[in-house]
């Protein structure tokens, strides 16, 4: 009953999101009070099927109930718990379905929170919602249904890519779908607000928060994801420039420009039509995304022969959306009205840079990403575009993103004086100068361009804390004054500091693994030992262990430095039985921000083991940098002033959280 | 009926979450949108005195801030104007619009997409259903759970080993095999599975594993006569063609004139150009060697159409003379083998009643649907 109760909550959702479409949107058009009322209990009732509906595919996967193509295809029945409840997304229908689930929770909280935007916003906004999920229902029930049956059912399933039988999947792609689908939100603000030809004052601030929620996500989800594959593959590599990766660092860039511009655009009432293009754009590549790492845009009409159908309705998605949302910016745009003036050298015109920068780095992604699949779809030739050419046009675009940074906070709105904040950060760019003077002196041999990448990164960091400094007033007031003013500050500007700053902590994490990276590769018998990096690793045995669905060959190593032990390190290889597929379970040992890291592969004729051994100096700090980012995303979110412009739901009449659907 | 009424408490809650907010006049007029951009700027304008207070900015700074939204202000007043409330005419449509589209919506494509006949299948559930209850599928991993927590049952590996071959799990059935060897001792039965089954797993080519086990298989049982064969094919397949023709034309020579496995073992002979034996009458018409010798060249697809045809000749034969019982029971077994179960189950009805009388042959008749678990 279980799977069925699911199917058809799903059928119900879709009814509810085509209701919630046309309803909200026609009260709008036609100024009804009353139809565009019926908008958020719907869009809470549209959540609350859905939850149901992924509840029940959770529960189908947990008792591994095989009547349901879905989970013999992706489970097995001595899988551990936890990977039962992740394999749910850990396939393209349940991952489709994941995805809807996250765009029913956006939708339904801008329901219940959004009792103080402007009714035919909110309406419009709803509306563009339920569009989303109109679509992408149907794609699910008509050509990824997660709950086909199959009879007679088999006594066990085939289970689930091993790959993917790590937490990893539990903690990557929702977090990357609550990125993606958290700009669903501020794509619905630009098409409601391009439907109205009117922006709202109220239309910045409540983009702001959306846009920084969704990025914050973004950002964490890419790290994870990043961090996963470093440590899952086995190769030590933590960005392949991967379609699928690219897929994801699309948005994030679209993303980042966004929340610049949403703050010019709140503060100064400048840069609306861009902005509104902007959250288009996030969205845009946020399908883009979904459908490529789903099931590759192109590759899918490439699978025309097997599933026509599949490839026809993405096509048609990404037209409709991307082709539609465009076409009406078009039309509409010229519409909202212009406001705010500034000069070039101002804050203003910093983040128009850092917008133009960003969005190009964007454009290079794509490029580099579609064209060789268009190529391939178009005729056959295959061709790779590789690390090279991205790490060329994105890095030359990252580098000034990066020098600018520091200035983009120090100056004024509306009219800024460089020269005066070229002096504040004196004291900074002397620091990263010294810095890279260190480096240069103590690494001499190495990598020539690597002292000036960790000024650069220095310079960024020390330039995020110069901001604060200023504003605390540092040099010209007392301690107690300034103490006083750090207190005061809003808690974006410690936000700003935290994102910034993470920035220049990733790009000392990046410079660092790149440069002075040291790697062994050889085969090794037990009791041989070998240098990587100042420690000294040993083989000391190999084990052979069984696992709930795997086996696998366990190599140990002890680890010594400078003749200290230093404990064990072990990487395994594993083969699971199912599927008869191998994995490779890297193992790294942290050491500060530094990793050893270990990875076995084939056993040789000689009875040895080829081993892959790594020291990777402050490679944490990539993904701590990513973390930091996203806390400042946080903290901004958290500030008054984006609360003062949200609701208190606590003094909502109903606290709970699904009136409509429960009663 | 549990599962309708679930759905039609569903379909109300969901009407309802359109009908509960169009019920009349439920709440009075909203305020006009210029009356939320009022309340921004004025968040605005607090914000900046308590930045001013906090000497965040300075007090000029400040005085420029605020006139400018005090500018937008005066434009979004200018604006004000009250939104209408509705007609009740467009509540009416909406309300028709939920009550009739929902359950259309839902119901018409649930049972397009759907399948309410069929139970939630959970596996505990299965694995605790009475033994006539269970399907194939779960015994099979009954036995295998068995035989996980009692490897050395070598009984067990045996019965599952054949039910593995059968399926094309050809790797668990060699496993099986080497199990039951290990633990019951060898015999040429085993040793030709084991043999037949990795010869299965390496796509027909006997390895040299796979070798070793029909010779052992041999040496334990000068007999068995499908070791023997496929150590003619080994030998074939090594490019002996020498001794591959000596193998078979001695098995051959010790075989019955009329053993069903004689026309494979006369089509090798052909291919590996050794003289043939006489041809006996065949007592049943298998397969011409010819036939065989062609499947061998054929695509997986043109054998099905070949077995196909030749099982549908059968079916001919017998409709035309029916008392040949050993060919109705070839005739189920092979559709059932095809997947053909309703063919099967028709073909076996036909044998009933063409042997209604005969008791023993009814016998034999029922004893091999229930084996190929067609029911009756």
């Amino acid at each position: 009953m279980i799977p069925e109760i699911g199917h058809y909550a799903l059928v119900l959702a879709l009814a509810l999101a085509i209701l919630q479409t046309v309803l909200p949107i026609w009260g709008a058009r036609a100024g009804d009070e009353a139809l565009m009322r019926v908008g958020p209990p719907l869009a809470i009732a549209f959540a609350g099927f859905v939850i149901l509906s992924f509840a029940a595919l959770v529960a189908v996967y947990v008792q591994s109930d095989f009547s349901v193509v879905n989970v013999v295809e992706n489970s097995h029945s001595m899988k551990p718990l936890l990977y039962k409840i992740t394999g749910t997304w850990g396939n393209h229908e349940g991952s489709m379905l994941l995805w809807v689930l996250v765009l029913a929770l956006f939708g339904g909280t801008v329901a219940l929170f959004g009792s103080n935007l402007p009714s035919r916003l909110k309406a419009n906004v709803i509306g563009v919602q339920g569009s989303i999920g109109v679509a992408f229902l149907l794609f699910i029930l008509l050509t990824s249904n997660p709950f086909l049956r199959m009879v007679p059912a088999p006594a066990e399933g085939r289970d689930l890519n091993p790959i993917l039988q790590d937490i990893g999947l539990a903690i990557h792609p929702p977090l990357l779908y609550l990125g993606y689908v958290g700009f669903s939100v501020t794509f619905a603000f630009a098409i409601a607000a391009l439907i109205d030809g009117r922006i709202d004052a109220a239309w910045a601030r409540w983009v702001r928060p959306w846009a920084l929620a969704a990025w914050a996500f973004l950002t964490v989800g890419i790290a994870m994801g990043s961090y996963w594959a470093y440590y899952e593959l086995g190769w030590g590599g933590w960005w392949f420039w991967d379609p699928v990766e690219n897929a994801s660092l699309m948005p994030w860039f679209a993303g980042t420009a966004l929340i610049h511009s949403a703050v010019v655009m709140e503060k100064r009432d400048a840069l609306k039509v861009w902005t509104i293009l902007l959250a288009i754009l996030a969205f845009s590549l946020s399908l883009l995304g979904t459908f490529l790492v789903r099931s590759g845009v192109l590759t899918s009409v490439h699978a025309f022969a097997t599933d026509p159908t599949r490839g026809v309705f993405i096509l048609a998605i990404l037209v409709a959306f991307i082709g539609g949302s465009l076409a009406l910016f078009a039309w509409r745009a010229p519409l909202l009205r212009q406001g705010g003036i500034f000069a070039p050298v101002s804050r203003e015109g910093a983040l128009v840079l850092n917008n133009l920068l960003l969005t190009a780095s964007a454009a290079a992604v794509l490029v580099g990403t579609l064209y060789p699949l268009a190529l391939e779809a178009f005729n056959g030739e295959k061709i790779t575009v590789g690390p090279p050419y991205f790490n060329v046009t994105v890095g030359a675009l990252m580098l000034p993103v990066a020098f600018a940074m520091p200035f983009g906070p120090l100056l004024a709105w509306k009219r800024g004086d460089l020269v005066g904040v070229g002096q504040r950060l004196m004291a900074a760019f002397a620091l990263a100068l010294v810095a890279a003077g260190v480096v240069a002196v103590a690494t001499e041999g190495g990598p020539v361009l690597a002292p000036f990448g960790i000024g650069l990164a220095a310079f960024v960091i020390l330039g995020a804390v110069t901001d604060l400094a200023e504003r605390a007033g540092l040099g010209r007031v007392s301690p107690g004054t300034m103490l006083a003013r750090l207190r005061g500050l809003p808690r974006a500007a410690y936000g700003t500091m935290l994102a910034h700053a993470g920035i220049g902590i990733c790009l000392l994490g990046i410079v660092a693994e790149t440069s002075w990276s040291s790697e062994r590769i050889i085969g090794a018998k037990p009791g041989d030992a070998f240098p990587v990096g100042g420690f000294e690793l040993r083989l000391e045995r190999l084990e052979p262990r069984t696992g709930p669905n795997y086996r696998d060959v366990a190599a140990v190593f002890s680890v010594r430095r400078g003749g200290v032990e230093e404990g064990t390190v072990e990487s395994s290889k594993r083969i699971f039985t199912a599927r008869n597929m191998p994995t490779t379970e890297a193992g790294i040992r942290t050491f500060g921000f530094s990793q050893l890291y270990v990875s076995v592969g084939d056993e040789l004729p000689g009875g040895g083991i080829g081993v892959r051994a790594y020291y990777k100096p402050l490679v944490t700090l990539i993904w701590l940098g990513a973390v930091v980012m996203a806390l400042g995303g946080a903290l901004s979110l958290s500030d008054r002033r984006l609360r003062v412009g949200a609701p208190k739901p606590a003094r909502r009449k109903q606290p709970a959280a699904l009136p409509a659907a429960a009663e | 009926m549990l599962l309708w009424t679930a759905f039609a408490l569903m379909t109300g809650a969901a009407i309802l979450a359109v009908l509960w907010p169009l019920r009349a006049r439920a709440v009075g007029p909203a305020a006009p949108d210029a009356a939320a951009d009022l309340a921004v700027y004025r968040d605005q304008l607090s914000e900046i005195e308590r930045d001013r207070a906090s000497g965040l900015i300075g007090e000029a700074e400040g005085e420029a801030a605020r006139t400018e939204i005090a500018r937008r202000m005066l434009r979004a007043a200018d604006e004000t104007a009250p939104v209408p409330d509705g007609s009740d005419t467009r509540r009416r449509a909406a309300a028709v619009v939920a009550l009739v589209g929902v359950p259309l919506i839902a119901g018409g494509l649930y049972l397009a997409l759907g399948s309410p006949e069929l139970e939630g299948q959970p596996l505990a559930a299965r694995l605790d259903a009475r033994p006539e209850q269970a399907d194939i599928a779960v015994l099979l991993r009954k036995v295998e759970g068995h035989l996980e927590s009692n490897p050395d049952d070598g009984r067990g590996h045996e019965v599952v080993a054949p039910i593995y071959y059968r399926l094309g799990r050809v790797d668990d059935a060699a496993r099986a095999w080497s199990n039951a060897i290990r633990l019951l001792g060898p015999n040429a039965a085993r040793e030709t599975g084991l043999g037949e089954a990795l010869t299965a797993a390496a796509g027909g080519v006997v390895t040299a594993d796979a070798r070793q086990a029909f010779a052992r298989a041999v040496a334990a049982d000068p007999d068995s006569v499908k070791a023997r064969y496929y150590l003619g094919l080994a030998a074939e397949q090594d490019g002996r063609k020498d001794e591959a023709g000596a193998i078979w034309g001695k098995l051959a020579a010790d075989s019955p004139p009329d053993a069903p496995w004689l026309p494979t073992v006369r089509a090798g002979l052909e291919r590996v150009g050794a003289p043939l034996p006489p041809v006996a009458a065949p007592a049943m018409p298998g397969p011409g060697a010819a036939d065989v010798a062609a499947a061998r060249d054929m695509t997986p697809e043109q054998r099905a159409t070949m077995i196909r045809g030749m099982v549908e000749g059968l079916a001919q034969r017998l409709a035309q003379n029916g008392d040949d019982l050993d060919g109705w029971l070839r005739l189920v077994r092979a559709w059932s083998v095809l997947g053909e179960a309703d063919k099967a189950k028709a073909a076996a009805g036909d044998a009933r009643r063409h042997f209604a009388d005969d008791a023993k042959a009814t016998g034999r008749i029922d004893a091999l649907t229930q084996e190929l678990g067609l029911g009756s």
